[in-house]
């Protein structure tokens, strides 16, 4: 067990150094400008994409119907590998550190609570798909067409049928009474998306100097908050076991309740607050920095396309934005329409997300 | 004598050799990605703005909270899996491998799943709010007495009576034999799995989350606040680094306490343990049993009472559909929990095999060795995301951060401290006098090596692995910051997963999947004892 001599002690001292010095310079050259002129339709129709591969970087909840790229694959000779982690928020906060150097080709995920911060930081390259004919144009929230609508769906509040305390309410004003909100269970906007876009639902009601009073009347009446979704619709939420009739938690899921029954059953236990709906689209788009920007773009188009877009509803329980895509007959039978949600711009929603949060942390707080 | 240096350089070679891979690894997938994560986060932010967030009233105030809690679960966890170390250990009765075996389960459960089981539980009992603190220090407790009753009793199964024995013949008390000598030999081992059960709770996530409410915030849950929901980068950098000079500083500290007080002893042949004829050591064995019962048992047998119902009605329905696809998840649940063992024995393999090295140049003392356990422990005490971003930085040159490589690889680095807190008081333990014997008698260091020191630490090195295998198939936090493909979905993220849509089936599938994730680890660590002769001391 001879000790080290002193030349071999200098020389280990020496190399972390200079390799931290290099590690130092390698992060730094990763903030580089991105380049965002747009991609030009007419030479995605002409390029030969044949043998490329397109990585799709997306949250965790994202997936397909078995087989379904492998038909893009046959159409297109473009290989896609999926990359997903997270929710919707990691994946903008991860693609906003490695802007310029993206993880992938193409980003979908990006919902309407987080889309002005994924355009301020200049994550994507402009592509105006020739698909968006197909889709309704008030689901293109960016004209630049930087991003493109993939999906829509609702937040809203569920409740219970057989456990509901009275009549079902019909407005977040009736949920607001003492009984009821006694058994409501929302989550914490700052660790939950769904918790995150109730708030935004009750400020796009009841506007800047209303929804704190709104919130003060749920506080008093003895509204749970908890962490994630999960945690509520499981816990609290009469689904799980618990007592409360209220939860936060989306359109569609009295139908993912049919579809998922332990039994076979006719109807949903539970039923919507239409009022409460606060109105979510997901959005993908090219990322700055690829490689391959016309297989990229022809990615778009197929998520833009009949065939992914009618694949969506049951693997993500949100809704097609194309037109005219036939839905399951478990949607058509159990969902419900959602026909005046609660909406907010991106911009809002980026311009006070962290004071709308404070105020009501200190409201719950109490 | 020539001779001699030459083969002593020899082992040296080897020394250095597993010291280098060790630097190496550390290097790349720990150093290297906070370094990346550090200048990305701060590029462009003023030193002024740094210090201010950094001595702020509200950053000390969640320190000050981080350290208290994570003090009273280490606590908690001491007092719980000190006397069940020991029943499991210096008893021998009927049931004992087993009832071993089955104290590892909770650490695997997924979190999710256990968060929400002790909400209910506390619920039900009306401690909502007034009891956030102890909520969560009872549900880490749950979660982290597998380390105590692993990493301690497989140590003290290897302490010999006699000394014992010898103070209680010259006229010491049962409290003082305790005191003087067990516990004076346990030291080093109990501190290390003390500071592992701490950096656990230092940076526990989804527990805090779930059981502290919108009101409680720790360093890792704003860590994440600010980086994901804020992402004001510069606020999460700040609180990392004092999430990382805690850890170094701890770990530090607990090296240089356990390297003052290692004793030696004579390590190789295990106490089977005493038989039950005293009453007294029956009374202990109860309270264990009750202990068990209470802390590990009740929100296991929640769970797998969940996963056996339908309705009213008691059923296998939810264990048979683990196998067919499912809609929500890219492959099917019983594939994911494949996907999981693979992934777990790639970590296990690299862990040991990167970990045992390190452990040796530890035990020795050799040069650097300060910094190297200090680094080892970086990734239980930083935030999963930190690590997880710094990832996508420090990788993005080359395709490693959308490898499948990555994965197995990030989970080894949060197993790797297992694997060296259990070998280095093996080696340690080693009495000196041993070894020199030994040199003097002409044995070369390689020799050394096989008969002396392999035998000492090998049960130290199947615990490791074992712990490895099951930190891997546990492991939420840095998995869910990894990007991956399909290949790369796991068991508990298979479980997550089918707790994020309404559906009675769904529920029933992630409490299935979850009890046959425990049963798999449970089952792991009875071969692993049988393996090797049932002896006491594995996973």
């Amino acid at each position: 067990m001879s000790g080290p001599n002193r030349a071999s002690r200098r020389r280990w001292a020496t190399r972390p150094t200079v390799a931290l010095a290099g590690l130092v310079l390698a992060a730094c050259a990763g903030s580089e400008a991105a380049d965002v002129a747009a991609i030009d339709p007419a030479e995605v129709a002409a390029a030969d994409v044949t043998g490329t591969t397109v990585r799709l970087v997306t949250h965790d909840s994202f997936v397909v119907s078995d087989g379904l790229f492998e038909s893009f694959t046959a159409e297109t000779g473009i290989t896609v590998e999926v990359l997903s982690s997270g929710d919707a928020g990691e994946v903008v906060a991860r693609s906003v550190l490695t802007a310029g150097q993206p993880e992938g080709d193409v980003l979908f995920g990006v919902d309407t609570t987080f889309l002005q911060r994924a355009l301020d930081a200049d994550l994507f390259v402009p592509y105006t798909s020739p698909e968006l004919e197909s889709v309704p144009d008030a689901f293109e929230l960016d004209p630049e067409h930087r991003v493109v609508p993939i999906d829509v769906g609702d937040v809203c509040v569920n409740y219970w049928i057989d456990a509901l305390p009275g009549e079902a309410p019909t407005s977040l004003d009736d949920l607001a009474d003492p009984a009821n909100a006694a058994s409501f269970v929302t989550m914490n906007p700052e660790s939950s998306s769904p918790g995150f876009a109730f708030l935004l639902a009750t400020i796009a009601k009841y506007g800047d100097d209303g929804w704190e009073d709104y919130w003060r009347r749920l506080v008093d009446g003895g509204v749970v908050v908890t962490a994630g979704w999960n945690d509520a619709y499981y816990g609290d939420f009469v689904a799980g076991g618990g007592d409360r009739a209220f939860v936060t938690s989306y359109a569609t899921s009295p139908v993912a309740e049919v579809v998922f029954a332990a039994e076979p059953i006719d109807e949903a236990p539970t039923g919507v607050l239409l009022d409460s709906c606060f109105r979510q689209i997901e959005f993908a788009g090219v990322l700055a920095g690829t490689e391959h920007p016309e297989a990229a773009a022809r990615l778009i188009d197929f998520m833009l396309g009949a065939e992914f877009q009618a694949d969506i509803p049951l693997n993500m329980f949100v809704a097609p934005v194309r037109d005219g895509v036939v839905l399951p007959d478990a949607f058509v039978e159990h969902a419900v329409a959602v026909d005046a949600p609660q909406t907010l711009t991106p911009a809002e929603i980026e311009a006070n997300r962290l004071d709308w949060t404070q105020r009501w942390t200190e409201i719950v707080q109490g | 004598m020539s001779s001699r240096r030459a083969r002593r350089s020899g082992v040296d070679r080897i020394d250095a050799a597993g010291a280098a891979a060790a630097v190496l690894f550390l290097g790349a997938m720990v150093v290297w990605p906070l370094v990346a994560i550090g200048v990305r986060s701060t590029a462009g932010v003023g030193p002024a703005r740094l210090v201010s967030t950094l001595v702020s009233s509200s950053t000390i105030d969640v320190l000050g909270f981080t350290l208290w809690q994570a003090a009273l679960s280490t606590i908690g966890t001491l007092v719980i899996g000190l006397p069940i170390a020991h029943a499991l250990t210096r008893h021998r009765f009927p049931g004992r491998d087993a009832v071993r075996a089955f104290t590892v389960v909770p650490f695997v459960l997924p979190t999710v799943v256990v968060a929400a089981a002790f909400s209910a539980l506390f619920e039900r009992v009306g401690l909502r709010g007034v009891g956030s603190l102890s909520a969560i220090v009872l549900a880490h407790v749950f979660f982290n007495v597998a380390v105590v009753v692993r990493v301690v009793g497989g140590h003290w199964a290897t302490l010999d009576r006699s000394a014992e024995a010898a103070a209680a013949v010259l006229g010491a008390r049962p409290r003082q034999v305790f005191t003087a000598i067990t516990l004076r030999r346990l030291g080093p081992v109990v501190a290390g799995a003390a500071l592992l059960v701490f950096l656990f709770c230092f940076t526990s996530y989804g527990i805090i989350l779930v059981l502290g409410g919108p009101t409680v915030a720790t360093l890792e849950t704003e860590i994440r606040r600010y980086a994901i929901f804020r992402q004001e980068f510069d606020v999460a950098a700040v609180l990392a680094f004092v999430q990382l000079v805690v850890v170094v500083a701890l770990s530090v500290g607990v090296a240089r306490f356990q390297r003052r007080t290692s004793v030696a002893t004579t390590g190789r042949r295990l106490d089977p343990g005493l038989p039950l004829t005293r009453g007294l050591a029956r009374l202990h064995l109860f309270a264990v049993g009750a202990l068990i019962v209470a802390v590990i048992g009740a929100p296991i047998a929640a769970l797998v009472i969940e996963s056996l119902r339908v309705g009213d009605a008691w059923t296998l329905d939810h264990y048979a559909a683990l196998v067919e696809p499912i809609d929500l998840l890219p492959v099917s649940p019983a594939r994911s929990l494949w996907q999981s063992l693979r992934v777990a024995a790639a970590a296990a393999v690299v862990a040991t095999v990167v970990g045992v090295p390190a452990a040796r140049v530890i035990a020795l003392g050799r040069r650097g060795s300060r910094w190297l356990e200090a680094v080892v422990l970086v990734p239980l005490g930083v935030s999963a995301a930190t690590l997880g971003f710094g990832y996508l930085l420090a990788f993005a040159a080359f395709d490693l951060r959308r490898s499948p490589l990555l994965l197995p690889l990030a989970h080894a680095v949060v197993a790797l401290p297992f694997v060296i807190a259990g070998v280095v008081p093996a080696l340690r333990a080693i009495d000196p006098h041993v070894r020199e014997s030994a040199a003097v008698l002409g044995a070369t260091p390689l020799r050394v090596l096989a008969t002396i020191e392999w035998p000492a630490a090998r049960r130290a090195v199947a615990t490791g692995a074992g712990f490895a295998v099951a930190i891997s198939l546990g492991e939420f936090g840095a998995t869910s910051f990894v990007s991956r493909g399909d290949a790369s979905f796991t068991a508990p993220l298979a479980v997550f997963r089918l707790l994020s849509q309404p559906g009675e089936t769904l529920r029933g599938q992630a409490m299935a999947l979850s009890v046959i994730i425990g049963i798999v680890v449970a089952a792991l660590a009875a071969l692993l004892e049988r393996l090797r002769g049932n002896r006491p001391g594995a996973l």
